[in-house]
């Protein structure tokens, strides 16, 4: 028998994060299922969702704060979140079931640190920082430093997810979250990607931000890929040349789901996707 | 540990292993086998209740966190009008085979009822898309689902 910790604020919690073989519970579907598979077996649990100060979205003056332990199902329907941060909306739409979108949680999906996790790509273009506390205080990390590896993470011992902040977007933009999967629920991608565009008045895209998952050992960006949208109009002709460089870039493996050149195709047409199909640019 | 919670509209309190799950809370040590469990892991429905109002899978979810808490399961129904409204429409529109899925969907799909009543054959259909049935199809389940939320709301009903 495991003991369960259920902390009602921080301050309980943070006696509790000594004991190293613990583990967190947010929403209980990544881990739970891994206790199942056998491929984790911690000595007690210590539960965070009754744990106000970490969950719910706030507004500041440029930015938005959302805590960790706020669900998918919670973020979904937030105005906030849909009118400012479409593209992270998006993927959580696509995220599981709704069964799992009641459950899971963002702070969760962030910590799995799965290369196919679905909010990540879009956190990663809309250049989130994550807030890491301890009972010494508190840490900021973007979100690529954070994540190192496939489930691999930055988080050291004694420290939680308290939160992400994301600047919100001004000006003309695009957003673009789309999974390609096998089938639309509980599919985990064989890849997807999230787009940003910033665009000038005139019609010039400013900037261009792209992220894929399920192409790598975590979330892929392509620098070179955006630099080259940068300044430009658009038309297909750039977008494809977009897509030609990020193809060359991503690094997918092949498995049950789909094979490394397939996943690399589909990474590329994603991209040509945003041109001129389902365009907001034209 | 002892758990103390509203289960079906009843004051209970229970001694139990806190990180025992609650599907086997349920069926094993409370005798209430109307939930089931199917996949175990988050993949069918099968073994969904209503926590708060609103939809959780009981394998993924731990005693311990029942606490406080206000559980409605299929056995619930006379309490609850939606799932009562539900429970009927899937035996007249043909919904139930087997059964063994029918409580998950029911749960779910008064979760759905509960957060956008005005919903459409589409909404429906994604609202359910985390339930398996391996023997009904899904057409008939639908069409109970939307049969029931036209009740409720005073529409035609079939
Ligand atoms: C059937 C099924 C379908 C799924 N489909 C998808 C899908 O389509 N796309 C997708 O991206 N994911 C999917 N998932 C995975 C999962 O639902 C998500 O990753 C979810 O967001 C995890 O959140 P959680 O709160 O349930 O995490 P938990 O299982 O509670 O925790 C996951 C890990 O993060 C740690 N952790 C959690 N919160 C914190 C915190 N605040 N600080 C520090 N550490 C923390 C935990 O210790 C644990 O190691 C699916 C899962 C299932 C079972
Ligand atoms: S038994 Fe819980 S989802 Fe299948
Ligand atoms: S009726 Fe048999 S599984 Fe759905």
């Amino acid at each position: 028998m495991r003991e369960v910790f259920s902390p009602e604020s921080l301050e309980a919690l943070w006696p509790l994060l000594e004991a190293p073989s613990w583990a967190l519970l947010a929403g209980g579907t990544d881990l739970l299922v891994k206790m199942r598979a056998g491929r984790s077996d911690p000595a007690a649990f210590i539960c965070l969702e009754r744990i106000a100060e970490l969950r719910g979205v706030r507004e500041g003056e440029t930015d938005l704060w959302i805590g960790a332990c706020t669900s998918h199902a919670e973020l979904i329907c937030h105005p906030l979140v849909e009118r400012h941060l479409p593209v992270l909306h998006q993927a959580l739409r696509t995220l599981g079931s709704p069964l799992i979108r009641r459950m899971g949680t963002l702070g969760g999906n962030i910590c799995t640190a799965s290369p196919a996790g679905d909010t990540l790509p879009p956190l990663y273009v809309l250049d989130a920082v994550l807030e890491l506390r301890s009972q010494s205080g508190m840490r900021r990390v973007p979100i690529g430093e954070f994540i190192t590896g496939p489930g691999r993470t930055g988080l050291e011992q004694g420290e939680i997810l308290a939160g992400v902040r994301v600047e919100k977007p001004g000006g003309r933009q695009v957003h673009h979250f789309e999974k390609v999967g096998q089938r639309k629920a509980m599919a985990i991608g064989v890849a997807s990607m999230a787009a940003l565009l910033r665009l000038s008045v005139d019609g010039e895209i400013f900037s261009a931000r792209f992220a894929w998952g399920s192409v790598g050992p975590t979330v892929m960006t392509c620098a070179p890929a955006e630099a080259l949208l940068a300044g430009k109009r658009p038309s297909r002709g750039v977008f494809e040349q977009a897509a030609a460089v990020a193809m060359a870039a991503v690094a997918p493996i092949d498995d049950v789901r789909a094979s490394a050149e397939y996943r690399r195709r589909v990474s590329g047409n994603l991209l040509l996707r945003l041109f001129p199909e389902g365009s907001t640019l034209t | 540990m002892e758990i103390r919670f509203v289960l079906n509209g009843k004051e209970t309190q229970v001694s139990t292993a806190p990180d025992r799950r609650v599907v086997d809370l349920l069926r094993e040590d409370l005798g209430l086998t109307g939930t089931k469990e199917g996949c175990g892991s988050g993949e069918c429905g099968a073994c969904a209740v209503l926590v708060n109002g609103e939809s959780r899978l009981s394998c993924l979810m731990l005693a311990a966190q029942l606490d406080g808490k206000a559980l409605t399961t299929i056995e619930g129904a006379p309490e609850d009008g939606r799932l009562q409204a539900l429970q009927e429409a899937f035996v007249r529109c043909g919904a139930v085979q087997c059964g063994f899925c029918s409580p998950g969907m029911i749960i779910a799909a008064a979760d759905l009822l509960g957060a956008r009543p005005d919903t459409g054959r589409e909404a429906i259909r994604e609202g359910l898309s985390g339930n398996l049935c391996r023997c009904t199809g899904y057409a008939k389940i639908v069409d109970a689902v939307q049969a029931a939320f036209e009740k409720l709301q005073g529409g035609p009903t079939p």
